[in-house]
């Protein structure tokens, strides 16, 4: 389990390294979740890689485990919004609404387009 | 035993101790509640954990600052949970694969109304250019808009608050929204929650589905990548 663990906090380290060394614009953390990704997939390719945290879903299991409270995670800086919340009321309750709009738009955008695009692919592979 | 139960408080109040032990205590409780209600869109266990500790800070007046001392080792997990949704993409790669044309045109189409639609709104709605700039990156994890934020030189505080609401309410909207329209497709209402609405999105979609929360990471990742190269450029054309 710890080895395990330790392959995650590495994959974000290295993913920070990277990116903070060449300014990307991108979180180091998503750079760390395609190394794993990376490692992941060779794993299933190269025998030789199948041991340690990546034998018996060690890693798997390690990650699941971070994943299943997720929503905790976001707890500490939604507290953060609840005392900074007069930096909005400043502009009144318009931004509110402002987001609000936007959110269902760009929802609505997103889910259709999907559902469209996807039913007109799957219909040329039918072909 | 101390004679005073004011100087524990005290002493209790300054440990990262306490304030850790109140985050999960509060949440365990919020969340519980979250399942009795079977996941109800407001039962949101963010959204009444925050509000909940929010106030409890305000009536023993304890500074964000002391409360993060204890919170900070939750807020750290964030970046390790991160990398750890490598796995459930891994997992569920030959689906994902398979709807990468309808995924990228969506990711288009997302990111590009995310970004268009506050600005124009905003603009619209009179606000001062600094404020609408803050709010221009709002879809994105608060990381990467905080950055954006910066480089437009305008008010990075404003964009973190701007985009936990964002995120609080699109988890709350998206699971009725999408029932009303009537698309029952885990991977497009999924990929949605995470292009609109982030990590808060994507958390939400993994108590609803997996196969949801597999598509929010994708959509919550791809959309950081986009949307930094598309707001420096949106808010030059629609802002003249």
């Amino acid at each position: 389990m710890i080895a395990s663990l330790t392959v995650v906090l590495l994959c974000q380290l290295i993913g920070e390294v990277i990116v903070q060394g060449l300014s990307l614009p991108l979180p180091g953390p998503v750079l760390g979740l395609l190394l794993l990704l990376i490692m992941l997939l060779a794993r299933d390719r190269f025998v030789m890689m199948a041991r340690g945290p990546f034998r018996d879903n060690s890693v798997e299991n390690v990650s699941k485990g971070l994943l299943t409270h997720l929503s905790l995670l976001f707890v500490p800086a939604g507290v953060g919004v609840v005392q900074k919340l007069d930096l909005l009321a400043a502009h009144g309750i318009g931004i509110i609404c402002i987001l609000m709009v936007s959110v269902t738009v760009t929802l609505l955008a997103t889910v259709l387009t999907f559902q469209i695009v996807s039913r007109f692919t799957s219909r040329e592979d039918a072909r | 035993m101390k004679e005073d139960p004011f100087s524990l408080w005290v002493y209790l109040s300054q440990s990262p101790l306490l304030w850790l032990t109140i985050t999960l205590l509060v949440y365990a409780i919020t969340d519980a509640v979250s399942v009795a209600t079977r996941r109800h869109p407001l039962g949101n266990p963010v959204l009444h954990a925050m509000w909940i500790i929010g106030l409890f800070l305000l009536l023993t007046g304890t500074s964000y600052t002391t409360y993060f001392a204890g919170a900070q080792f939750v807020h750290f997990l964030l970046g390790p949970a991160t990398v750890a949704l490598a796995v459930p993409l891994y997992e569920n790669r030959k689906l994902v694969t398979a709807a990468i044309v309808p995924m990228l045109a969506a990711l288009v189409a997302g990111s590009v109304t995310a970004v268009t639609s506050v600005v124009l709104l905003a603009e619209a709605a009179g606000l001062p250019l600094e404020t609408i700039l803050s709010l221009a990156p709002k879809s994105l994890t608060a990381g990467v808009a905080m950055g954006i934020s910066e480089t437009l030189h305008a008010d990075p505080s404003v964009t973190a608050v701007a985009v936990i609401l964002t995120g609080i309410m699109g988890a709350i909207i998206v699971t009725p929204l999408m029932n009303w329209t009537g698309i029952i497709d885990f991977r497009a209402r999924g990929f949605a929650a995470g292009i609109a609405a982030h990590g808060i999105g994507t958390a939400r979609a993994f108590q609803v589905d997996e196969i949801a929360g597999v598509f929010s990471s994708l959509g919550m990742g791809l959309n950081a990548l986009v949307t930094s190269f598309l707001v420096p450029f949106a808010v030059t054309v629609l802002l003249k």
